[in-house]
């Protein structure tokens, strides 16, 4: 572990939350003067930097979009080092900076749920290492054995002799010092940062108008670039033009970006638009322009009869036993494509000169987004840097980089000119990374006494990895499909049915798939869920009890069914008019479960009342975050289970704007009352796993009010609305 | 040019008059607080107050605010204090990414400077801002939270 200062003015951008106050400037390359100023404290470790006042700077490697990973990791490492909460800030150190040092922060990546889970353990060592390192520093001024030293609040004490140092004293000679090699770790018994509701760290500027996203990003001489692209996925610009546009006011050049895109670069962002807007262009789409939803789901409905499949999860003779059993019960369910719509659309601010490429965006993955800015500039790595920003909403859309590929191939035409491109509404909901369609035909055989004895899920759709990250295929298999069936894992399938068959036929279209929160898990627990409540039905038997005697060897599973179902009231009676559902499924390493409340007026006028949402994440690291990660959970999950869809015609999406893509309001949110139990001995993800538990508690809800089984969705295409 | 009261402070802004206001409060007065989400008036990302009323100013074009009084996000903390919306939200740890909250939070001032004591109604009528992390149960709250203050 390197203890070397390192550039200080590459943490471009610092936040730093004394008493739950934000402050966020932006270090740039034409202040370096300021920012050297800030350069006299040396780092003790990667991970902690302590300033002379005792101000503790926290470095965090992963990305901020909401989910309040910053909070939470800096809650482990001052738990670890032992400071001041009260004085803990944080920083993001850069993804340049992470490559120059060997990785030393490792992963930059924030994605299905890992950001605490995956890096708990080494962030954790960082603050005790530093801790230990300063109680050193201290012991070797006084000439003791750090033994006789204890340190508490960031306060060292030598017991003997009852001496006290500050960690802000020592921290310069703790630097010099070797780190530990034995790092031992607190049990999270003895938490007192760590697992407690502590408020967020960067809610102030977020108050004020004054935290800078990216899109509020200002630099020297900037210039604001719109773009447009083709909007047939895979088309091509044929031609376009644009000699009206460039005698608008503001504009300064009109380019092309690759083969399928134009954009326009202008004094102001408005006077971007408003030019690009009067461009005509010739697109060619292509093949591609023959596609419609309809036709994407006529070859997924022959995949669901497909001989040739990916096998993921298989045990006994499911086929055979369907075909013995006394009753067999068979559903098709289809899920559409939908958008993230994060709230910030995607932007970037890139300034290429020659020697040198840097980039301002709000990336979801760092390292990505500097290799990115590597390709697309022609310049090696060590000539890249990119500068993380807290991000307006992320949910897995902005792991991707086309807007930073997009941004550093604008500016690269305009060099040592800084452009920032924003796209339009429009634009990102005409370019998103979709949530992918799957159909799914779920068969399943009961015996005589109501005991399931075989079920076969046959999944038609389309794989993200096989767009995105084809390397990442298993033999051409995506295991990412079968979230939440898994025979084991961080997404197991928490049913033991004795014949199970789950297996995929892979049909991708030519729309592009992405991780979208939660992403196949939304989808599969409601095909899954959905059809335990059919089953226990045609087994004359309650939805719990079907599922309890499936359950045995889930104990954790069941622990958190049976806690949303006795909280929620599961066997008692509800109110006059009021319904309940239940679901439950293990995500990113989680186990959820939900009981909602709902009444149906007029057959399609849905109220959810209340959903109980239990949650066992092993450990729990800020509990009243978590609460409001699962609250939100129902927003994202809901929204898309009544609202949301992207239908294709042309081969280009169709819905542009909130207008044609809603999102709920606050008239429609549930009270959500949320148990959070954790159960230790594993760490699980939170931001994503409750989510797929919404849509099928409310749907088993919608069945027993109204009697009607919805297997397609939106639920607006059926004529039924949230109220 | 069109002459805007904004935040108190009268400015001369280099803007065509049919420039919506979201985009002349953030490019040419230089205030980043208002947001852009849709540019339809969908979204109230980019809420601010013309003479007390919240509006979503990606629709109002600059020439319908010329001799208006506008507050923006920033105008709010009267010399550095925080509104008691603002408060709230602190307290309430409110906030999830955050790119709406400054509309959501103008939309909140408004509400209760009409209705100081606002219903769960009240609420559900007047506050129609999208917030994709999902946010309302804590807004919720903290309005109440606000009216009480």
């Amino acid at each position: 572990m390197s203890t070397a200062n390192m550039d200080r003015r590459a943490f471009l951008i610092r936040s730093a939350a004394i008493g739950g106050g934000l402050m966020v400037g932006f270090r740039l390359p034409f202040d370096a003067g300021e920012a050297q100023a800030a350069d006299a404290v040396p780092e003790v470790n990667a991970w902690v930097v302590i300033q002379p006042d005792d101000t503790v700077v926290v470095r965090i490697a992963r990305s901020e979009m909401g989910q309040g990973t910053l909070t939470g990791l800096a809650q482990l490492v001052a738990e670890e080092l032992e400071c001041d909460w009260s004085k803990v800030t944080t920083e993001f150190p850069t993804p340049g900076q992470n490559v120059a040092r060997n990785r030393v922060w490792r992963d930059f990546a924030t994605g299905g749920s890992r950001g605490i889970r995956n890096s708990q353990d080494y962030v954790r060592q960082g603050g005790a290492a530093a801790r230990i390192m300063l109680v050193q520093a201290a012991a070797n001024e006084w000439k003791v054995p750090a033994s006789e030293c204890s340190v508490s609040n960031g306060v060292i004490t030598h017991k003997p002799s009852g001496r006290t140092t500050r960690y802000g004293k020592v921290a310069a000679a703790a630097a010099k010092l070797e780190p530990p090699k034995d790092v031992p770790l607190k049990d999270p018994k003895d938490w007192k940062i760590a697992g407690k509701p502590v408020k967020r760290l960067d809610t102030a500027d977020k108050v004020t108008g004054k935290l800078v996203y990216a899109i509020d990003l200002k630099l020297p001489g900037m210039l604001n670039a719109a773009i447009r692209d083709c909007p047939v996925f895979g088309g091509r610009v044929k031609g376009f033009d644009a000699a009206k546009a460039e005698k608008m006011p503001g504009v300064k050049k009109v380019v092309r970006v690759g083969d399928s895109a134009i954009a326009v670069a202008a004094d102001t962002w408005w006077h971007a638009k408003t030019a690009l807007d009067a461009i005509p262009v010739e697109w060619d789409g292509g093949d591609n322009a023959k596609v419609s939803s309809a036709s994407i789901a006529e070859v997924l409905k022959a995949g669901l009869d497909a001989n040739e499949t990916f096998v993921h999860n298989q045990k006994g003779d499911a086929g055979a036993a369907i075909a013995k059993s006394a009753k067999k019960v068979e559903a098709v369910y289809a899920y559409p494509y939908q958008n993230h719509a994060t709230m910030e659309p995607m932007n970037a601010t890139a300034l290429y000169t020659p020697e040198r490429c840097e980039v301002w965006c709000p990336t979801q993955n760092g390292e990505a987004a500097l290799a990115a800015t590597a390709e697309a500039s022609g310049l090696p790595v060590a000539k890249c840097e990119v500068y993380k920003t807290i991000l307006g909403g992320g949910f897995g859309r902005r792991g991707f980089t086309d807007y930073v590929r997009q941004a550093v191939a604008i500016a690269r035409q305009m060099p040592g000119t800084p452009v920032k491109l924003i796209w339009s509404r429009e634009e990102d909901m005409l370019h998103g990374k979709y949530h992918p369609v799957m159909q799914a035909r779920l068969t399943a055989g009961l015996d005589p006494k109501g005991n399931l004895t075989g079920m076969h899920i046959r999944l038609s759709g389309q794989s993200i990895l096989a767009s995105a990250r084809p390397e990442a295929l298993d033999k051409g298999k995506d295991p990412i499909v079968f979230q939440g069936y898994w025979p084991s894992g961080e997404h197991s399938l928490e049913y033991t049915i004795p014949n199970l068959l789950i297996d995929h036929a892979m049909r991708n279209p030519h729309v592009p798939p992405g991780f979208w929160r939660g992403v196949n898990v939304n989808q599969n627990a409601i095909f899954l869920e959905c059809f335990m409540d059919e089953l226990a039905e045609a087994a004359g038997q309650d939805a719990l009890e079907f599922r309890r005697r499936l359950m045995a060897d889930h104990p954790q599973a069941l622990a958190v069914l049976n806690a949303a179902a006795d909280k929620g009231g599961w066997g008692k009676p509800a109110p006059a008019g009021v319904h309940r559902g239940l679901a439950h499924f293990k995500a990113f390493g989680s186990y959820v479960a939900a009981c909602a409340e709902i009444s149906v007026t007029g057959g399609n006028k849905v109220k959810v009342h209340r959903i109980v949402a239990a949650s066992d994440m092993g450990h729990a690291v800020n509990p009243a975050q978590i609460e409001r990660q699962i609250a939100g959970s129902f927003v994202y999950g809901l929204s898309a289970l009544f609202m949301q869809e992207c239908t294709v015609k042309d081969g280009r999406m169709e819905q542009t704007n909130f207008d044609t893509y809603d999102s709920m309001r606050i008239a429609q949110m549930p009270r959500v009352e949320s148990i959070v139990m954790p159960s230790g001995g594993f760490w699980g993800g939170v931001g994503e796993p409750t989510i797929c538990v919404a849509a099928p508690a409310v749907l088993n809800a919608f069945y027993r009010a109204t009697g009607r089984r919805i297997r397609s969705f939106p639920l607006k295409n059926h004529g039924i609305v949230m109220v | 040019m069109a002459r805007l009261t904004i935040n108190g402070k009268t400015l001369e802004l280099d803007v065509e008059p049919d420039t919506p206001l979201l985009w002349a409060i953030r490019e040419q007065a230089g205030l980043t607080g208002t947001k852009y989400g849709c540019g339809i008036a969908q979204c109230g990302a980019c809420t601010v107050h013309i003479d007390g009323e919240a509006v979503r100013s990606c629709a109002v074009p600059v020439s319908a605010a010329v001799g208006k009084k506008i507050t923006t996000i920033e105008g709010l903390a009267a010399g550095g204090v925080l509104d008691k919306v603002q408060k709230a939200w602190v307290e309430h740890d409110v906030p999830q990414c955050g790119y709406c909250q400054t509309g959501m939070i103008m939309a909140v001032t408004a509400l209760l400077r009409r209705k100081p004591k606002p219903t769960d109604a009240d609420i559900d009528a007047a506050i129609t801002n999208i917030c994709r992390c999902g946010t309302y149960q804590q807004v919720r709250e903290a309005i109440h939270a606000a009216a009480k203050a």
